[in-house]
Formats: C-alpha cells, structure tokens, sequence
C-alpha cells in the first residue's frame, strides 16, 4: 500500500482501461487495538523483536506484569499493565499495547532539523530513515507520546515502523501476524474504524461498558494506531495515554513564529551594522599632540 | 603579568611605546571562547532552520556537527567562566560607566569628543560581557536538558520544553550580541582586533577610547618611559 504512487493510471497504447485503476479505496494504513480483548500474552512484543532482528533485553520487574517501564530503542512494542479500579470497587487490568501511533501531524516531524530523517508515506506511516538521523533528539521533546528513543552507539532514533517493510510487500505487521486473540486488526483507515465503532457499540450495548469509544485523537490529526478502549473518557488510565495529545505548543512556536522572529531579528542585526558603516563609519583616533612622546 | 603595564621592550612589529591591552592569557581565552562560538553558532544555525542545513555539510554533516555542538558548547562555556574570573572587578559598572552611558548616543554617532572619559571597559564592553556570562550559564543549562533529553523523565517533560525554548531564545540573544560585538571589534572601533589578537593598542587610541585606563597605566609606569 506504501506502492499506491506505482500504481497505474492509464497505460500508453492499451486496449480498454488499465487493469487494477480505481480498485483501492484508500491508501490510508491503520492498526486496530482492542484493548478489550487483550490478554497481556506479550506475542506481539516478541514478533516485533524477531521481524526486526533485535535480541530480548533486559527487562525490570516493577511488580507488574509489564516487561519494563517504557519503550526501548530495541523494544518498540510493549504490553502496559494497569490495575484499574472501577467506581463500584471491582478491579480490572488494563493491557495495552504501547508503540508508536504514527500521527497524521507528527510532532517528531514537525521538531526534526535534518533533511529526510524522518518521513510520513501517503499510506500513513511515520518512518524514521536512520541514515539521515543525525542524533540531537528534537523528536522527543516533538513527540506526544514519548516514543523515539535514542541508541546510545550508533547515535540514532529508532521506533515502529508499523512494519513498513512488510505493508510494502502487502503484509500485515509482525504483531498484527502474532496476536492470538484477534484483538490486533489492520487495514485501511476507514476500514478499522468502522470495525472499532462497531465493537465499541458492542461493548456499550451488550457488554455494560458505557463509556466504551474509539481512541482516534483529533489533537494530532487523527492516528494510524486506533484503540478500542473500555472508557474513552479516561485513556490515562491505560498507562498513560494523553486524553488531548497535541504537538506540545513550544515545538509549534519554535518551528512557527520563533522562526520567523528570529530570522528577522538575525538579518535586522546584520543589516543594522551595516548601515551604521555606511552612515558612521569608523571611528577615528585622535592623534598625539605631542608627537608620540609620553606625556 | 599584569594588566596595568607597559609592554617592555621585546623584538615586535609595532613600534616600541605600543600599551599592552590584553595579556597572552586573556588573548587565549578570548580566542577559546570566540572560536567555540563560531563553531556552535555555524552548526547551531544548521539545526535551526532546514534552508540552514547545508551549514552542516561544512563541518563534517549532520551527524557529526550533532556530535561535536554540546562538546564544544562546554568549551565556550568553560571560557566564558575563565574570563569571569580574569575580568569580573574590570567589568563592574562605575560611576564613569554611568555618565558614559547617559551620552552614549555620541558614541553610536562616532562623535567621541563629546563623551566622557572611561577605564579599561566602556559600558557596552560590559553589558556584552555580562550578556555573554549570562547566556554562557543558559545555554549550557538548557543545552545539558536536550543533550540529554531521555534522562529527564516523562512526567518532568515540561523540562525538555523548556530546555528547547531556553536555548533556542538565549541563542537568538546571543547571536544579536555577537553580531554588534565583531562589528565593532572589527570595522568599528579600528586597532581593536589587532588588540585582541597581538594584545598591543598605541598610546593615542588607548587616550581616545579608554582615557582613564591610559592614564592609569601611563601613571602607573611612570618611572620606566
């Protein structure tokens, strides 16, 4: 689907229309989590290390089930555990698969100086092209919800790639292929939310969950990882999903009108001196009176 | 050696009465600070704005500018400390200072006469020295925070906003002071970069520019001629 720019249009000297136009719908990739149905089983986090070739790392206990704190360089795909209680004094355990959401309006694009290290494809996907990264780490601070992460020694940002290798070849992502509950769905945009609001009336019809919804924030232009949540109205709950992310405000301004403001000031400055000379001039040292000896 | 002296008679290109400005020491600290700078300033502007990037081809690419930025950052601000501890009592502000600034609109207008006289700093050495010092301790605060942005933990992270705004902002300030700076030191205010480069003015510009310091040290040296 990342190929739709290759697909054919018209075709020079053809009989009849060009086979497969107009066929796709949308080229807009996204993953369905269903909070709901996940059983913590972490098979996702283990095909997302074996399709991307890194070895299991370290893990901490935090007397949870979960595998460790945050994502890691290495990790781009984590199971986060919560022990939620509800009003009527139930406990539920809140799993949710933690990576990157690929936002439609990236905050690490919009923070990142260096050309072409990290790209957004028509299809969605927000990939980051290590052969660009040079390191500074502007995409965290871009980044609403603390994703990118830093490889000590190769000095480089890594993060999901949503399996771009694989959608290009027409394959679901690694976790997608793993999950045994089916709680993990991908497909085009329009598709997962539809099965989203349907498994979310669902819940809210026949299940009791009457706050259940979709977790597609707007902040961000809507994301390409959408979840079905047991009540939308608290996504912190879900270890810590933001209930409004948005490109934190100083990453618009510095990118934004700061950049404007400070071009200006720079040029002014130069240009200010400038024209000092060419009004003023040097300035001038008086000279000795009495002909060069000490007074 | 100190500052408040008449260079003796050593083998020099200028002529012998020459009035020793700048010290060997404070020439090198200058030249670590203002070198340091230029570094940060050339690779900071590549980071700043895309149509800037090619600023990093310059240095070695990206990577490498990303590299060596926060390094020599904490050479600039280790030499910015440096010249605190040389120049601190040069740069209080004095009376002097203040009556000079009252008129310093006959110094922009290059009409001296009317100045009075001051020491070895005029007042817009001072506030840039005292800008620098200032920008030199935000700067490496907030360059610390985005060198090492994952250390500050998520639930801090109005920290790692703040550290891109801080030296983002200071940077810009600094680059204004910087601009007026080399100006002056250069087109300007003529001997000025030979100073700071060989550290010898002659006696005349030293009674034009800074009349108190010339007397002190022409008093002070009195004996020797």
């Amino acid at each position: 689907m990342s190929q739709a720019t290759l697909n054919i249009r018209r075709i020079s000297g053809h009989a009849g229309t060009a086979p497969g136009a107009g066929v796709e719908r949308e080229e807009q990739v996204c993953k369905l989590v269903d909070t709901t149905t996940c059983i913590g089983c972490k098979a996702c986090e283990v095909a997302c290390l074996e399709w991307n070739g890194y070895s299991f790392r370290e893990t901490v206990f935090d007397n949870s089930y979960q595998t460790m704190p945050e994502t890691a360089w290495n990790y781009w795909n984590l199971i986060k555990f919560n022990e939620h209680e509800r009003d009527d004094g139930t406990l539920m355990l809140l799993m949710r698969k933690d990576q990157c959401m690929h936002c439609a309006e990236p905050g690490c694009l919009a923070a990142c100086p260096a050309d072409g290290a990290i790209v957004q494809y028509t299809n969605g996907i927000v990939d980051f092209q290590q052969d660009h990264c040079i390191g500074c780490g502007y995409c965290v601070s871009g980044c609403p919800f603390n994703i990118p992460k830093f490889n000590q020694h190769t000095k480089k940002m890594f993060k999901c790639t949503l399996c771009s290798d694989r959608v290009t070849e027409g394959l679901e992502p690694a976790c997608i292929k793993s999950c045994p509950t089916g709680c993990l769905h991908f497909g085009t945009k329009e598709d997962m939310k539809d099965l989203a609001e349907t498994r979310a009336r669902q819940l809210r019809d026949h299940y009791g969950f009457d706050k259940a919804g979709v977790y597609d924030p707007a902040g961000v232009g809507g994301t390409g990882v959408i979840y079905v949540l047991h009540d939308v109205t608290n996504p912190e709950a879900y270890g810590g999903l933001p209930s409004n992310p948005r490109i934190p405000w100083v990453v618009k301004f510095w990118k934004g009108p700061l950049k404007w403001i400070g071009n200006l000031a720079m040029l002014g400055g130069v240009i200010g001196v400038t024209m000092h000379y060419l009004r003023f001039g040097a300035k001038e040292v008086e000279p000795d009176k009495n002909g060069g000896e000490r007074p | 050696m100190s500052v408040s002296q008449v260079v003796p008679p050593v083998p020099t290109a200028l002529p012998r009465r020459a009035i020793l400005r700048y010290t060997l020491g404070e020439r090198v600290h200058h030249w670590m600070a203002g070198l340091s700078y230029i570094y940060c300033l050339v690779t900071g502007l590549a980071f700043w704005s895309p149509y800037m990037f090619w600023l990093a081809a310059l240095v070695g690419g990206g990577a490498v500018a990303r590299f060596w930025h926060p390094w020599l950052g904490l050479a600039f601000a280790a030499s910015v400390f440096w010249m605190f501890k040389m120049w601190r009592r040069d740069m209080a502000t004095t009376a002097a200072d203040r009556a000079w600034w009252k008129s310093v609109r006959y110094y922009i207008r290059n009409e001296d006469q009317n100045l009075p006289p001051i020491g070895r700093f005029n007042y817009g050495q001072k506030l840039f020295f005292w800008g620098m010092l200032f920008g030199a301790i935000l700067l490496l605060l907030s360059g610390i925070g985005l060198w090492f942005v994952e250390s500050i933990p998520w639930s801090l992270r109005w920290l790692r906003y703040l550290a891109v705004a801080v030296h983002v902002g200071v940077a810009l300030i600094t680059i204004g002071l910087f601009i007026i700076h080399v100006y002056m030191g250069t087109a300007m205010v003529r001997g000025g970069f030979t100073s700071i480069i060989r550290g010898e003015v002659s006696p005349e510009w030293a009674k034009t520019h800074h009349r108190l310091w010339y007397e002190q040290v022409t008093r002070d040296s009195s004996g020797r001629k």
